[in-house]
């Protein structure tokens, strides 16, 4: 959207799509000019929407004017209609210690003192002096301020701490036996932290961690410094508004509770519904060991109180099997406080999650590759915090660790344990209603499946499924295309095929099962399915079928062999959740057997079976 | 003059000053728009260069007398870059 029709948005009333189309002019375009721009704009229909209102007073010792704007226009993004007071020039301890200062009469309810340390701590800059005596003192003059500031003011307090200078005055020397500038700013920056602790409500900015992040050289402009005390760049002075929100959402209250993530390609590499349980890429080679990142800092993030989720468009059974047996993941099921795994909207998930979880939807963030999900999960809960990054899952490293969602400013044990509470919670619950919930799902899927014995045309797709099927798999024999057609050649065998079609579209052939005759018994040579349909109840149809099958040519028994393999515990139970005993096991795998003249096998009715021949 | 340079310079002006687009033709003036003042030279200097990747010196922030000029400024040093 133009400027010229967020204008026109805004003229004619249209407060809530105005605002929304504002961040995301402020997405696509986070400078300082768009920041200004959006900034004046908010200020128009702030009074129409819905935003906390947070006063906020900078104290300094240089010119921070330019980060304003940026700061106001995401705060109005975290919905937070930001007043700003910026102090005079060095008129810090004033401001703070005198109840009749212009800040007193503002009543702010967060104050940052922003100085740097050759203003604040000149001796320390340029090393000059007894620097152990500079530290101490630097903090100490610090604290007393803010002791005072404390004894007639309630409000938060965000102490910017100091920074180290691109060079050390005495170069190498100083590591070597020197004047130790280094080690005596940490200690001065120590002793902040211990003035912060010794306060409710105030707060150290590690200034020195931000400036080395994005580099102490392209940090500053010595020539703007000197001319006008412009001490920093464009992009430092947006780098320090982020710092600031990282606070102020916290303080605001607008952070998020819960992150959903999405699986496939966000939490490992591929598609495990196309690649299968092996196929996916995590682990210790490259692209598996960037995923193994992304989860090693979502880890992180449990620990600092965010509950995960699971919001996924998958099958549940090969997510679980991932989640629970593959030897390269580092989340576990227990990591999650709750799951979604169905072709649902993912709207709608993220909907059920925020009521499991009963939190407000403004509390949950989504991080998903998928660029369509995202938008669509924009455009219906606009309110749901969505992790900006593309399918790269460095940049998604990036951008959770840089989100100001997740920032706490303090951390109870409580916060630390929290998903272990809502997994026994979950527990609880699933008794009563995962049943249910699995057969609704079951039933929007709409399934279509033909049954079919195999014919020329799907003769190679059957020979590449006996190779390539793992999983769902009961006995892995592999066979080739003719051994197939031979197979099928013999009047007592039989090969048969299921096409399964569902309200997603074609998922083609997907289920194999073979079998053979021989008088009064039918033994199940082959059953297998494709990842893409486990837990849909696709082999309960082809079991049904064999078992039609059998009765037809005159077999009693329909029996069947489990040869367990490193992957194919998917389909350890199928026998026994369709009634055959066990009446053997032995080194080649367990024997069942269905007694066909008083057992049966009924397809569920959410599958519509269609007969080919 | 490259038009739409100075097209996007005039927009960032208008952004940073708080404008539309018709409040800061070509021809305005640190005299002519009120709203041009020393902190919004400031944020206007700071806007372009984080916007078109360069560094103005004080003395060229000098010279920044129209928006012209300050387009012009801006077109020479992007060609002084070589690149673009």
């Amino acid at each position: 959207m133009t400027r010229e029709q967020i204008d026109n948005l805004i003229a004619a009333g249209e407060v809530a799509p105005a605002a929304e189309a504002l961040k995301a002019f402020l997405r696509a375009s986070p400078q300082a000019g768009t920041a200004a721009f959006v900034t004046s704009r908010f200020e128009r229909i702030a009074g129409r929407l819905s935003l906390t209102r947070q006063k906020i007073a900078f104290l300094r010792s240089f010119t921070i004017e330019p980060m304003i704007p940026v700061l106001r226009a995401l705060a109005y993004e975290a919905g937070i209609d930001a007043q700003v007071m910026v102090g005079d020039h060095n008129v810090i301890a004033q401001a703070l210690i005198d109840p009749h200062s212009r800040l007193h009469a503002f009543g702010a309810d967060v104050v940052v003192i922003a100085a740097l340390t050759r203003d604040l701590a000149p001796a320390l800059w340029h090393a000059d002096g007894d620097l152990d005596v500079a530290a101490t003192d630097a903090a100490e003059q610090l604290g007393a301020w803010i002791g005072a500031f404390r004894s007639h003011s309630a409000a938060t307090v965000i102490i910017q701490g100091f920074e180290q200078p691109p060079y050390a005055t005495d170069g190498l020397l100083d590591a070597l036996g020197g004047a130790n500038q280094r080690r005596s700013i940490e200690a001065a920056n120590q002793a902040l932290a211990d003035v912060a602790a010794r306060h409710r409500g105030v707060f150290l900015l590690d200034y020195d961690a931000l400036v080395a992040r994005h580099g102490r050289l392209v940090w500053s402009d010595a020539a703007k410094d000197f001319a006008m005390r412009v001490p920093l760049r464009p992009e430092a002075y947006q780098q320090l508004a982020h710092e600031y929100m990282r606070f102020l959402r916290p303080l605001a209250q607008k952070t998020c509770k819960v992150l959903a993530v999405d699986l496939d390609n966000t939490l490992w590499g591929g598609v495990v519904g196309e690649d299968g349980f092996d196929g996916i890429r995590i682990g210790v080679d490259y692209p598996g060991s960037a995923y193994r990142a992304v989860q090693l800092v979502l880890k992180a993030l449990q620990r600092r109180g965010v509950l995960l989720a699971i919001c996924s468009k998958n099958n549940p059974n090969d997510v679980l099997a991932v989640l629970r047996e593959h030897p390269e993941m580092l989340l576990r099921p227990d990591d999650f406080a709750a799951m979604r795994m169905n072709w649902d909207d993912k709207a709608a998930n993220l909907r059920a999650i925020a009521g499991e979880l009963n939190v407000g939807i403004e509390s949950v963030a989504l991080l998903d590759d998928n660029p369509a999900e995202r938008d669509w999960v924009r455009s219906q809960l606009p309110d749901v915090h969505i992790i900006e990054a593309t399918s790269d899952p460095l940049e998604m490293i990036e951008a959770l660790r840089r989100s100001p969602v997740f920032e706490r400013l303090a951390l109870s044990a409580e916060d630390r344990a929290r998903t272990g509470q809502y997994r026994q919670q979950q527990e609880r619950s699933a008794a009563a209603g995962s049943a249910h919930s699995v057969e609704d799902f079951l039933r929007s899927l709409e399934m279509k499946a033909t049954l079919d014995e195999v014919r020329p045309g799907t003769l190679s797709r059957v020979a590449q499924l006996t190779q390539k099927t793992n999983q769902f798999n009961v006995t892995t024999r592999r066979y080739t295309e003719e051994e197939i057609s031979r197979f099928a050649a013999d009047p007592n065998q039989f090969v048969r095929t299921i096409k399964v079609v569902d309200r997603y579209g074609d998922n083609g052939l997907v289920g194999l099962l073979m079998g053979r005759v021989d008088r009064d018994r039918c033994e199940i040579d082959t059953l297998l399915l494709s990842c893409r349909v486990i837990g849909r109840d696709v082999e309960t149809a082809l079991l049904s079928d064999a078992a039609s099958l059998a009765r037809a040519r005159g077999a009693t028994l329909l029996a069947g062999r489990f040869r367990a393999t490193a992957k194919n515990a998917p389909a350890g139970d199928v026998f026994a959740r369709h009634g055959f005993t066990k009446v053997d096991d032995s080194a080649d795998g367990s024997m069942w057997q269905l007694d066909l003249s008083h057992q049966s096998v009924t397809t569920p009715e959410w599958i519509v079976v269609e007969s080919a021949s | 003059m490259n038009e739409a340079m100075l097209l996007e310079v005039r927009r960032i002006a208008a952004d940073v000053l708080r404008k539309s687009l018709d409040e800061v033709p070509a021809s305005g003036t640190r005299d002519t728009i009120a709203a041009w003042d020393s902190m919004a030279h400031v944020n206007l200097v700071l806007a372009l260069e984080q916007f078109f990747d360069i560094q103005f010196k004080p003395e060229e922030m000098l010279e920044m007398l129209s928006i012209e000029l300050t387009a012009m400024l801006v077109e020479e040093k992007l060609a002084g870059r070589g690149a673009r």
